[in-house]
């Protein structure tokens, strides 16, 4: 994979990897393209626009022209404007494919928008999750009972790849056995191809529709029985999603695949990284174990798992003292936000007690904010409940590889070794 | 000053004195009221600062907008007297004003 890599950054001209931020000039930087966040050298780019050029206008890259807002404040002002700042036609930075097009509720305005994701919205209501609370323990459990002491393995394969899987599998009502066509799916959609994952389009596009095929047989299972608690029922018997045309269900389901996957088993990943490189914060949680729900929290915001969304100018508009265009894209680097000075101190650090640790914007906000991050939170909550009554140091012992991608900031493999109580 | 009573869902009571022109969302987070988070620090943007106005109160908490009417329209927890506290402002006419607390904020 690596070789890849290599290659990629060889011949793109548009990658930043190896340019030096501060001397560069600033109209050339381009936070889109997937290498510096693979190389995990985007913190000094973000840095510097913040700084100089807190809304900043890329004229040329390989996704067109885009602005990029960088300041906490200015995202917050564009994720609760939804009227100006469109979530249509994709909250994705590469303009959509005509044949690619999948419609979900995360890239939809009102009112469609909320007419759908009030259907679906109900399955991760902290009320219902109390009731699998007991159920993810138990997973969490027997996965992590099952991990070698002293001894290397990649902790994204078998804990955070795992855990999120069977948590789909139970929010789905998937078969159990049939679980890991999900991850692999939800990793397929986000692929870019030629970038580690995918080989190319066409493959992309036969797990689509593997995808869509496999949920097509369970819609019509679930249509038959009575409505239960579980996503593809509640789809399936919903006012306004019941008579949704193939391509819609699709869309709703891979948002919620990919929306339940990469995101928390990137800051389950994120969090034992953290815990690594401050290591006076490990050895505070390991004082008191209180500190799991904020640590949470900061995780979330230390690792921000999805690194943007973008949004579509519906009309002219101005944006600290920036005149942003009608169709202009818009993208909310959260990224950046969550590593502002002027809005969140000492933002570089990692720090399990930090006051008011939940104002982060990984989560956005406005009508669209993460719908699953009660979910999110409780998975990471009792997994660190679960290994710190185990494991005295989840210690990192070999670099972490990240995913080719400006998008999804997350990790292929991070090797670690336990140490017991 | 105006006294409110946040009830939480299990129904305890918290009676605190707030300051007028300071949002109800600000007063129970400066008080330390559990079960409101308030996530987004007052920009009625998260709906984590959801209570419930008992029914004899709802005339006088002030009408809501059109972005607090969107955000509740999506939580599953919505009720006839359900407000975002961040977007209630503390007047004297709220002196006694009494809001319930969801079990769950989301």
């Amino acid at each position: 994979m690596s070789e890849v890599i290599a290659q990629e950054h060889k011949q793109s001209k548009w990658s930043m990897v190896g340019k030096d931020p501060y001397s560069m000039p600033i109209e050339e930087i381009d936070l889109s393209h997937p290498g510096i966040w693979q190389a995990n050298q985007f913190l000094p780019f973000l840095e510097r626009l913040r700084k100089e050029d807190p809304v900043h206008f890329c004229r040329e890259s390989a996704v067109g022209p885009y602005w990029s807002v960088m300041k906490y404040k200015d995202i917050m002002e564009v994720d609760t404007t939804p009227d100006i700042y469109s979530s249509e036609p994709t909250i994705g930075i590469v303009d959509t494919f005509e044949e690619f097009t999948l419609p979900s509720f995360i890239a939809m305005d009102r009112p469609k928008h909320d007419e759908q994701r009030r259907i679906a919205q109900p399955v991760v209501a902290p009320v219902n999750l109390k009731n699998l609370e007991e159920l993810i323990r138990k997973r969490v459990c027997r996965i992590l009972d099952n991990l070698p002491l002293e001894k290397e393995f990649d902790w994204v394969k078998n804990v955070s790849v795992e855990l999120t899987t069977q948590m789909l599998a139970t929010l789905f009502d998937f078969p159990f056995k049939d679980r890991y066509k999900l991850t692999y799916w939800s990793d397929m959609a986000t692929a870019i191809p030629g970038g580690g994952l995918a080989k190319s389009q066409a493959e992309r596009w036969e797990a689509i529709e593997e995808c869509l095929a496999y949920f097509t047989r369970l819609w019509n299972k679930r249509i038959k029985e009575d409505p239960g608690f579980d996503l593809v029922s509640m789809l399936a018997h919903g006012e306004a999603t019941r008579q949704m045309p193939p391509e819609e269900y699709l869309g709703n389901i891979i948002l919620l695949i990919v929306g339940g996957n990469d995101t928390t088993r990137n800051s389950i990943t994120g969090g034992v990284v953290a815990l690594n490189e401050f290591p006076e914060q490990y050895e505070k949680l390991r004082a008191n174990h209180e500190h799991i729900p904020n640590m949470v929290s900061e995780i979330i915001r230390w690792q921000t798992p999805l690194a943007y969304m973008r949004r579509t100018a519906t009309k002219d508009t101005e944006l600290r003292g920036k005149e942003i265009k009608a169709g202009d894209k818009v993208v909310m680097w959260y990224v950046s936000g969550n590593r502002d000075e002027e809005t969140i101190v000492r933002a570089d650090e990692f720090i399990i007690d930090r006051p008011n640790a939940r104002k982060h914007l990984s989560f956005g906000f406005g009508i669209h904010r993460c719908m699953g991050n009660r979910l999110a939170e409780m998975q990471l909550r009792i997994l660190w409940e679960e290994v710190m009554n185990r494991f005295h140091t989840v210690e990192v012992v070999g670099a972490p590889e990240r995913v080719y991608s400006s998008f999804i900031k997350g990790y292929t493999r991070l090797p670690v070794k336990l140490h017991s109580l | 000053m105006a006294q409110i009573t946040f009830i939480e869902h299990d129904g305890t009571e918290h009676s605190v004195d707030a300051k007028l022109g300071s949002s109800l969302m600000l007063a129970a987070v400066s008080n330390g009221i559990p079960g409101i988070d308030a996530d987004c620090g007052g920009s009625c943007s998260c709906a984590t600062c959801h209570v419930f106005v008992h029914s004899e109160w709802q005339d006088r908490v002030g009408e809501m907008n059109l972005t607090e009417e969107a955000m509740l329209s999506l939580s599953p927890d919505r009720k006839e007297n359900s407000r975002l506290s961040c977007q209630i402002q503390v007047t004297e006419e709220l002196d006694g004003l009494i809001v319930e607390t969801p079990e769950f904020q989301f």
